[in-house]
């Protein structure tokens, strides 16, 4: 019964502190809910269903594979970066601010590139910006959205009193306010400046701004290796700000780092795709229901994944059911809003 | 030893914890009492970084804690709050698991996975190892958190009102597991407590606050009595003398 500290200052000790005689089997004991393998099981059969989605879309219905190819491929490459962006900066979002209804879009962030796209034309006129490329253009629109959001929402999350609602409120009037003050601008600006702006702006997966493919996929893997750096600290903190600090996490400097990132994955599926309000959502809380674990190194990869799934899956639906008669971000704000719904209400219960 | 120089922390112009000044010696369990906002529980969460303050020192083990790398002092000082709200769904052995956080950064080994196994069974927890927290009763819940700092294995405990919301007899039950972890463990514990019969029956010493000063430390005698439970909670409580512990009888 007597506990000898070894070095380490830790004991070995034969009874329970709670007095009871103990234990017997020594059989070894699962760690976690869902054991590694399993998750992997999982991963690995999202993955063969996302590789199965790609190859049919990148492979049905071709005549001319010469011609297709290309084409579909620099859409799938869009998808893949669109896909990762925006499930990657939604978990880190979800997990950074504790909550799992939030997402950047729905707080607003994708208005805020827009806003700054539109403001940079705006107060500085086309003309500076045709004779700058559009990759320039678009590296100092990162910028920019980079600083505003860092500065705005670290403001808004380092408040204390932050309440849920309070923050949906807050966000769903700036995502508003930034939008109608994007559509004021254009009203007032130059018809010939706003038709440089339109080309910019109006993307979408059908018509996906190709010149920014490349700068996008470097943009995503260079903040991709830098965010590895803080990505064992995500598990802890998904367990709140004051546990992170008592298992000793920068929990402040982890989180502004995270919104850097974060901006930098909206600015970048926003840029290629347009505003997809509820696509993070949807894909971060399938990949939360389907891995059942906390732990990001299985939630981020699952996410990414289903978002391809439901991307490419649904890009073939629209093109090969619909005929192009709707768009999948019509489909997935549908079904993503019905889903926004129902986890607000299921919150509101419990 | 834990020392505090003249801690100051102000919202608004109002000092919740106004000039204290302290010092906990190693070993043994330390009760922080006082009215409802007297800084209990700012004190408490200002020596464990949890709250920013806005003048003095504290020094554990003669560093300054704004010199020592956070992630060091994880594994000298560990935390618990009154509320444990957990967003994501964890079971016990998950729970406690991120108690070796500080030395393994995620990648927990053999012996991590030992001390988990040592926490858990410490407390009790192995029939409910694998069930979620929200699956839990309250007393059983606030063994998992004891048995993650037990994991974290730190020198220093601080705990904010640990009997918060448990019945008397899983007060008991906490109270005595943490008698035991000084005594066998060799650790130091602060807690926060409301109620002076609990601090009383099983203190070393007790800290009272009042208004954000610091106003009386010493030993339980010095403290559970009449004279100066009157300064603290401006009541008249008489204490009896029942099987060598004193206790205040303040409920008429």
């Amino acid at each position: 019964m007597q506990a000898k500290p070894n070095k380490e200052g830790h004991a070995t000790l034969k009874q329970t502190a709670l007095g009871s005689t103990g234990f017997v089997s020594e059989q070894p004991r699962q760690n976690y809910h869902v054991s590694p393998q399993v998750l992997w099981a999982k991963l690995l059969s999202l993955f063969l269903l996302a590789a199965l989605c790609i190859g049919l879309y990148m492979t049905i219905g071709v005549t001319d594979w010469g011609f297709a190819l290309p084409r579909r491929g620099i859409k799938v490459v869009a998808m893949l970066l669109v896909c990762f962006s925006i499930a990657y900066s939604t978990v880190i979002f979800q997990t950074v601010t504790n909550n799992r209804i939030l997402t950047p879009s729905i707080i607003g962030f994708d208005s805020v590139y827009l806003l700054i796209q539109t403001l940079i034309i705006f107060l500085f006129g086309s003309m500076t910006l045709i004779q700058m490329s559009k990759q320039t253009q678009f590296v100092m629109n990162v910028g920019c959205m980079v600083l505003f959001a860092v500065l705005l929402y670290s403001w808004l999350f380092k408040r204390e009193g932050r309440n849920l609602y309070f923050l949906i409120l807050i966000g769903m009037i700036f995502g508003t306010f930034f939008g109608s003050l994007t559509t004021f601008m254009q009203m007032v600006m130059d018809p010939n400046e706003f038709t440089v702006l339109q080309d910019r702006m109006f993307s979408s997966i059908n018509n996906v701004s190709s010149d920014l493919i490349n700068i996008s996929a470097v943009l995503v893997i260079l903040t991709t290796l830098y965010s590895l750096r803080f990505f064992k600290f995500l598990d802890p903190i998904s367990l709140g700000r004051d546990q992170a600090i008592n298992l000793g996490i920068d929990h402040s400097r982890v989180v502004n780092r995270c919104m850097v990132v974060i901006a930098i994955f909206v600015s970048v599926s926003t840029a290629l795709v347009g505003p997809i309000t509820f696509f993070g959502l949807l894909a971060a809380n399938l990949s939360y229901e389907f891995m059942r674990t906390y732990r990001h190194s299985f939630l981020v990869p699952a996410a990414t994944l289903i978002s391809i799934i439901a991307i490419a899956g649904g890009q073939l639906l629209v093109e090969r059911v619909f005929t192009f008669s709707t768009s999948i971000s019509v489909i997935v704000n549908f079904v993503g809003g019905l889903y926004f719904l129902f986890l607000l209400l299921k919150g509101a219960k419990a | 030893m834990i020392e505090v120089r003249n801690l100051t922390k102000k919202y608004g112009s109002k000092a919740v914890v106004d000039n204290v000044s302290l010092k906990i010696a190693k070993g043994g369990i330390t009760s922080f009492i006082g009215p409802n906002g007297a800084g209990k529980s700012t004190l408490l969460g200002m020596i464990s970084r949890l709250i920013p303050r806005d003048a003095g020192e504290i020094y554990i083990d003669g560093q300054e804690i704004s010199k020592v790398k956070s992630k060091d002092l994880a594994k000298k000082i560990s935390v618990l709050k009154q509320e444990n709200h957990i967003n994501v769904r964890l079971t016990v052995r998950e729970l406690v698991s991120f108690g070796r956080f500080p030395y393994s950064q995620g990648r927990l080994n053999d012996e991590d996975w030992k001390f988990v196994d040592e926490a858990i069974d410490y407390m009790d927890l192995r029939e409910f190892e694998h069930r979620f927290l929200d699956q839990l009763s309250g007393g059983q819940r606030q063994r998992a958190f004891v048995a993650m700092v037990i994991c974290q294995n730190t020198d220093y405990i601080l705990l904010d009102e640990p009997l918060n919301n448990l019945d008397m007899k899983h007060s008991v039950q906490i109270m005595h597991v943490l008698r035991r972890m000084v005594n066998e463990l060799g650790k130091t514990i602060i807690l926060v407590v409301h109620d002076i019969n609990f601090a009383s029956c099983h203190s070393d010493s007790i800290v009272a606050l009042k208004d954000g000063k610091l106003i009386r430390h010493g030993s339980v005698s010095q403290i559970i009595e009449t004279s100066a439970l009157r300064e603290i909670y401006d009541m008249d409580i008489p204490i009896e003398v029942i099987n060598g512990n004193r206790i205040g009888v303040y409920f008429s």
